[in-house]
């Protein structure tokens, strides 16, 4: 099939950017969305002009890498990650247009390449259990509810794409913060730091720039782990509790 | 050049987050459910004729009493509403703005996926508010007759006031367009605050959460539109 | 079992030293001394880590703070040991290339980590983990290293508990544990089928707690692309800062590598699209030893390549090899066919048929290599790529029939999901098609026991070094082992380095530093001064055909050599006719890409070296001229039981072949059979 794509351009994260069109031809239906990209910077190379940046690494819908906002569908019209999206899921002649995750906290690197450090900052101010190595009891000592373990790796599959803050209209990261906060609540292990981490957590988020949440819930449709508008109420009930015990 | 990042903040307090703002929000939405509720009740007797109106409206007034003075009560919810609406509106004004700052750039194209109403919240209650200032100085403050001119006490008593608001078209059709603006805002407002208080954990209480949206929406929407619809056909007169 | 009659006390040595005859890589190589761990434990083999901890000396916690350890890498390995040496108090700085530490390569991995923690009481221990992996790396491991390995294993999954890794559970609230790769024992633990990810998250929260507490400091999108070795010590690297593209001096007193596996040599890998060798390679050419970079392993149940356009390959669990059947039409006419349409009588079950007793659940290079077998007899199904069609089919048919669709749905829903998305077939309707992958390399930078490289104060952990599988690893003994260094292992052995430092300060003009950077300068602008026709994405391409034609699941002599004259031809092009548009100051991702597909190049070229070298097959490594009578692979202890470390010989010069011996005193080598 023939396409054309209208991907955005910035040189660098002060140069100003634009969206600019390109046709590509023959794509295969059995093509990855990058793997077509790939195609196109092929060509752009031979003709002389700069490929687009844009990150991926696993190319299997794991690692959080890929990033791109699809005809204004975070990763695109299906439930999954950019790079696990198939060419067959257009048709011959559209027209496509991609653009970068776009959230103040998200600032623009080049092309359709972000900077989400913001997250690892998040999870830096309380994302974990402090567990020294060395000190840690016996795996079977503490037995956790199959249920609670279950739902806890549910929330846990959470890749940390920014997808949830790309689709926000409020440019809010609070599934991401959600699912890791009921994540650890739900485990025994988690519990002694529980309040803290909500309170900390929520305090880094604002401090990036991430806009509040009202509810609206485009970040749960967005999500390729489909992890869902559960863990922000959780978030929410749990911010609740933690000011209530003083923090 | 590099772009320079936030670092990791110390010693962040809940109460300061965007979360307890929001909690405010749900809060105070929480107080004007109940409250239009209630009025949208009283409301509902204006199908009771003018004296059952009348004397509910004076019965507001003689809540409390005597423990409280003539209207005690009355103003006593009179405060609640004040306070709750400049919390609210000060709360969605805050978020606001720290919106617009997080995505300051929009994107080219844009597909949405979520209801009509969680996307108007906004200028939704800007509408509302806008109705609030017209309605109280309508039937509360200014006590305006459209038809007779007259303001004050010479306006006539409530419930003559009332009738004689929507035997006009188009101030049936202000306040109509506002109570599709106030269904709107608390059906996504109903759940959205059950969701910010922490109510909505699992699958099935999101579902009853976003039904109880549509049931509040539907109720008071529909509850509100009776009277000046009913006036307008001639039903009440 | 070999314990029975194994003597532990480390004093009896089971083989003799081998002495090589053949000498198939002759003219490509040249000899070097004998290569001897001089850190390798003695005495019995229970006790020698116990030993090794208690005499390794220790830094007192004051002088750690003055301490600066640089950690390349933040996969399992490197996010390990970045939580473990700042938790401790020392100074770290870690590197990887991705946007954050959380995106490594150990993310994707599925299956599950092994440990012998023996809750099933089906008879584990220490010893039988230490035995199964020995056995199937094919005696060619360090017996000391993997006893070391199956010791530390338990403590792996108490510490990982204590973090919040949600592995599975029964409803007790217990551990889960299933059996994988074919032992006999139920010993791994798994998180669904995403227990990389739920590991490498859980290092990386250790490693950002630590982040927080000023102890590491993290750098992102950065790529080391030289070490620095002043004085005959690793005393830091250089490195490339992605966004600003700025060049960086960082220095320390001590370097680790944890950059993971070089797969990815093979263009087409199960690998994620950054993976490289660069870092390795690197401190390669200052020095330190490229150890059997030959071991490859190849995976056998991916997703075929659909067309030339393929980026990369996808692994789907070995676990679909229990109730699929494996088969491809009898008659080279049927290939094209809707499978369906062909009768019952057309089908080849070839697994079935050549290994009744085992069928289709034998080894990994067994099954990858059977699969190559059919389609190079023009058998294969699937779309023609190149001459050939490259896929066979995994039939779940009779497990439908069988089990019913639900319960096959409820098993591998989620990979015939996955399956279903990237090929757009429905595998419940129609057989799904399969296709060996390359997926990991069990070669990687020498190390001795106490995991430093030949170059002082270069250590290596995790899938980078050559470690402790062999010539071939089992299923789930990845990960154990990137945590086992990471967490246990190097925390415990770099102290005995480090006590004796802080080393004397160096700064950016000594001349080790100034070399380094402006060797680093020179390559970055080299790249986008040659001005030729071909992407480096074309370059790298190439080399995949041609590693793997030649170098992937069977190698032949002369296969071997017209390799290595196509990579030269390939490198000689290579520097020619590279074409990197753009600058050098910013983000660049064809530069960065230039620079991992010319150290692949040069890697490509080794790898068929110690693979023409080595005259026997072992786990991944087949060579044709060495099997059975019935195709089976065949191994000559007698001349090649020892690690080949190779040292850089100059880029003009050949490589050096050092042989280490392996002697086993904890048990006998066998030959492996699987009829
Ligand atoms: C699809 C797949 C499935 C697997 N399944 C299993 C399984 O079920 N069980 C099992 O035991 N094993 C499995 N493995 C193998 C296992 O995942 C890996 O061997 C292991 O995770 C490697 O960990 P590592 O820490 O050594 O390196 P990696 O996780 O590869 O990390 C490498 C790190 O080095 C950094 N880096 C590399 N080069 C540079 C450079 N030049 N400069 C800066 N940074 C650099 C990267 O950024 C990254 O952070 C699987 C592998 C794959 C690919
Ligand atoms: C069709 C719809 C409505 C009708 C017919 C109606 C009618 C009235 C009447 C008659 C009064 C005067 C009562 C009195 O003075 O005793 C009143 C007061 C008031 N109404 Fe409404 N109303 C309607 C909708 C609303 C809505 C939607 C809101 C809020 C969002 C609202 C808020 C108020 C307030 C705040 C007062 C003043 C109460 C007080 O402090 O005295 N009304 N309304
Ligand atoms: C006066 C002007 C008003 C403005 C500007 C306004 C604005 C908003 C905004 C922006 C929200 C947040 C949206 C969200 O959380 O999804 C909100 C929530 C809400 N509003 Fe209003 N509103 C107004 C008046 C009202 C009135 C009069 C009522 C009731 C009759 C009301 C009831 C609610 C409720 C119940 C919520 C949900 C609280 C929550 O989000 O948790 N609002 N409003
Ligand atoms: S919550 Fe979903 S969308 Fe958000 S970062 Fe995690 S995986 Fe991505
Ligand atoms: S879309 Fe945004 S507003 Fe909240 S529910 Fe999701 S974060
Ligand atoms: S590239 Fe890893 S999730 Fe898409």
């Amino acid at each position: 099939m023939n396409l054309t794509l209208k991907i955005w351009r910035q040189a660098g994260p002060q140069a100003p950017g634009e969206m600019k069109t390109y046709q590509v031809d023959d794509v295969s239906e059995d093509m990855s969305f990058l793997e077509m990209l790939d195609v196109l910077n092929e060509q752009l190379n031979a003709g002389g002009e700069e490929p687009v940046a844009f990150d991926s690494d696993c190319r299997e819908g794991i690692c959080g890498n890929c990033s791109l906002m699809i005809n204004g569908e975070a990763h695109g019209p299906e439930v999954t990650t950019t790079c696990q999206l198939h060419m067959r899921s257009f048709a011959d002649g559209d027209t496509i247009t991609i653009e970068p995750w776009r959230a103040d906290a998200f600032p623009v690197i080049r092309d359709l390449v972000t900077d989400r450090s913001a997250f690892d900052r998040i999870i830096q101010s309380g994302g974990y259990i402090s567990a020294n190595t060395g000190s840690a009891p016996e795996a079977n000592s503490v037995p956790v509810p199959r249920d609670d373990a279950t739902k806890a790796f549910n929330f846990a599959t959470c890749i940390g794409c920014g997808a949830c803050v790309a689709a926000c209209p409020n440019g809010s990261a609070s599934l991401f913060m959600g699912a890791k906060i009921t994540q650890l609540g739900l485990l025994p292990q988690g519990q002694p730091e529980r309040w803290s981490r909500v309170v900390d957590m929520v305090g880094q988020h604002d401090a990036e720039g991430f806009g509040g949440c009202t509810n609206i819930g485009e970040c749960a449709t967005a999500c390729p782990k489909e992890i869902p508008l559960d863990v922000i109420s959780q978030l929410n009930k749990d911010l609740r509790t933690a000011i209530k015990h003083g923090h | 050049m590099a772009v320079t990042r936030p670092t990791l903040v110390k010693g962040s307090q809940g109460t300061r987050s965007t979360i307890a703002l929001k909690i405010t929000m749900a809060a105070s939405g929480t107080i004007f459910i109940g409250f239009v509720l209630l009025h949208m009740y009283g409301n509902l007797k204006a199908f009771g004729g003018q004296d059952s109106f009348n004397e509910y409206a004076e019965h507001l007034r003689e809540l409390g009493e005597p423990m409280l003075p003539h209207a005690g009560a009355l103003w006593v919810i009179r405060l609640v509403l004040i306070v709750s609406l400049v919390v609210h509106v000060w709360a969605a004004a805050t978020l606001w703005k720290r919106a617009k700052s997080a995505r300051s750039t929009q994107y080219v194209g844009r597909k949405r996926h979520t209801a009509l109403s969680s996307n108007t919240m906004r200028w939704g209650g800007i509408t509302i508010l806008v109705f609030l200032v017209w309605h109280l100085l309508n039937f509360t403050i200014g006590k305006i007759n459209p038809s007779t001119g007259d303001t004050g006490d010479a306006a006539g008593d409530p419930y003559s006031l009332m009738v004689d608001t929507f035997d006009l078209w188009w101030m049936t059709l202000i306040y109509l367009v506002a109570m599709v603006a106030l269904g709107l805002h608390l059906h996504h407002g109903t759940w959205s605050a059950l969701q910010t208080l922490g109510f909505t954990g699992t699958a099935k209480s999101r579902t009853r959460a976003k039904a109880a949206g549509w049931v509040v929406a539907i109720v008071v929407a529909g509850g509100f539109s009776l009277v000046p619809l009913a006036t307008l056909v001639g039903i009440i007169e | 079992m070999a314990s029975s009659n194994a003597d532990l006390s480390g004093l009896v040595a089971h083989n003799e030293a081998p002495t090589q005859v053949s000498d198939d890589a002759h003219g490509y190589y040249t000899h070097g001394e004998k290569l001897v761990d001089a850190k390798a434990p003695t005495g019995p083999i229970k006790d020698r880590w116990t030993t090794r901890k208690m005499d390794n000396r220790l830094v007192n916690p004051a002088n750690r703070r003055k301490l600066d350890v640089i950690i390349v890498g933040t996969g399992l390995a490197g996010g390990a040991a970045a939580a473990t040496l700042g938790e401790a108090g020392y100074n770290v700085k870690s590197f990887c290339y991705q946007d954050s530490p959380r995106r490594a390569r150990s993310i994707a991995a599925q299956g599950g980590i092994n440990a012998a923690k023996n809750y099933k009481e089906d008879g584990d221990s220490t010893y039988r983990l230490f035995y199964d992996t020995v056995k199937g790396g094919d005696y060619r491991s360090r017996e000391s290293n993997v006893y070391r390995l199956a010791e530390v294993s338990a403590s792996i999954i108490d510490q990982c508990v204590a973090q919040g890794v949600p592995f599975a559970r029964e409803y007790g609230g217990l551990l889960d544990n299933r059996s994988f790769g074919g032992v006999q024992v139920s010993r791994t633990f798994y998180a669904r089928g995403q227990t990389g990810q739920q590991l490498l998250i859980g290092a990386y929260q250790a490693m950002e707690r630590q982040v927080a507490a000023g102890t590491v400091t993290q750098y992102t999108r950065h790529e080391m692309l030289e070490v620095i070795v002043a004085d005959g010590k690793a005393r830091g690297i250089i490195a490339r800062d992605l966004v600003t593209g700025e060049i960086e001096t960082h220095l320390a007193d001590v370097v680790v590598l944890a950059s993971g596996g070089y797969g990815n040599v093979f263009f087409l890998s199960t690998n994620a699209m950054g993976s490289n060798v660069t870092a390795a390679w690197r401190a390669h050419r200052k020095g330190a030893y490229m150890a059997n970079p030959c071991y490859t392993q190849i995976h056998p149940t991916c997703i075929p390549v659909s067309g030339e356009h393929q980026s990369k390959l996808t692994l789907m669990s070995e676990s679909l090899r229990n109730d699929g059947r494996i088969w491809v039409p009898k008659n080279r006419e049927d290939c094209d066919k809707d499978p369906r349409d062909i009768a019952e009588e057309d089908r080849d079950y070839y697994l079935e048929r050549i290994y009744p007793s085992f069928g289709n659940l034998v080894p990994r290079d067994i099954a990858s290599r059977q699969a190559k077998n059919m389609c190079d007899e023009g058998r294969g199904v699937g779309p023609m790529v190149g001459d050939f069609r490259r896929g066979v089919y995994l039939d779940f048919a009779d497990a439908i029939s069988r089990l019913g669709e639900d319960a096959v749905r409820e098993k591998y829903g989620n990979l015939f999901d996955m399956y279903a998305r990237i090929t757009g077939e429905n595998p419940y309707e129609t057989p799904m098609r399969i296709y060996p992958a390359v997926h990991y390399v069990m070669g990687g930078l020498w190390v001795d026991y106490n995991l430093q490289s030949s170059i002082e104060g270069l250590f290596v952990a995790g899938e980078a070094n050559f470690s402790d599988h062999g010539a071939n690893r089992l299923g789930a003994s990845a990960l154990m082992q990137g945590l086992a260094d990471g967490y246990f292992v190097l925390p415990n052995t770099i102290r005995e380095y480090l006590a004796d430092g802080p080393f004397e300060k160096i700064d950016e003009s000594h001349p080790a530093v100034a070399e380094a950077k402006a060797s680093v300068e020179d390559r970055v602008s080299k790249f986008l001064s040659i001005g030729g026709d071909r992407s480096a994405d074309s370059f790298h391409r190439e080399l995949g055909h041609i590693m793997w034609e030649y170098c992937g699941m069977e190698r032949t002599e002369d296969g071997l050599r017209k390799a290595i004259d196509q990579i030269r031809e390939l490198k000689a092009e290579f520097w020619r006719n590279l074409k990197v548009l753009g600058t050098a100051d910013s983000l660049n991702q064809s530069l960065e890409k230039a620079g991992r597909v010319a150290d692949f190049i040069e890697l490509g070229e080794l790898m068929c070296i110690d693979a023409l070298n080595r005259r026997e097959s072992c786990g991944g490594h087949f060579r044709a001229e060495s099997q059975t009578e019935d195709g089976e692979a065949l191994r000559h202890d007698e001349e090649f039981a020892y690690v080949a470390a190779w040292e850089w010989g100059g880029e003009d010069g050949q490589p050096v072949l050092h042989k280490e011996d392996l002697i086993y005193t904890a048990i006998e080598m066998k030959q492996r059979s699987y009829k």
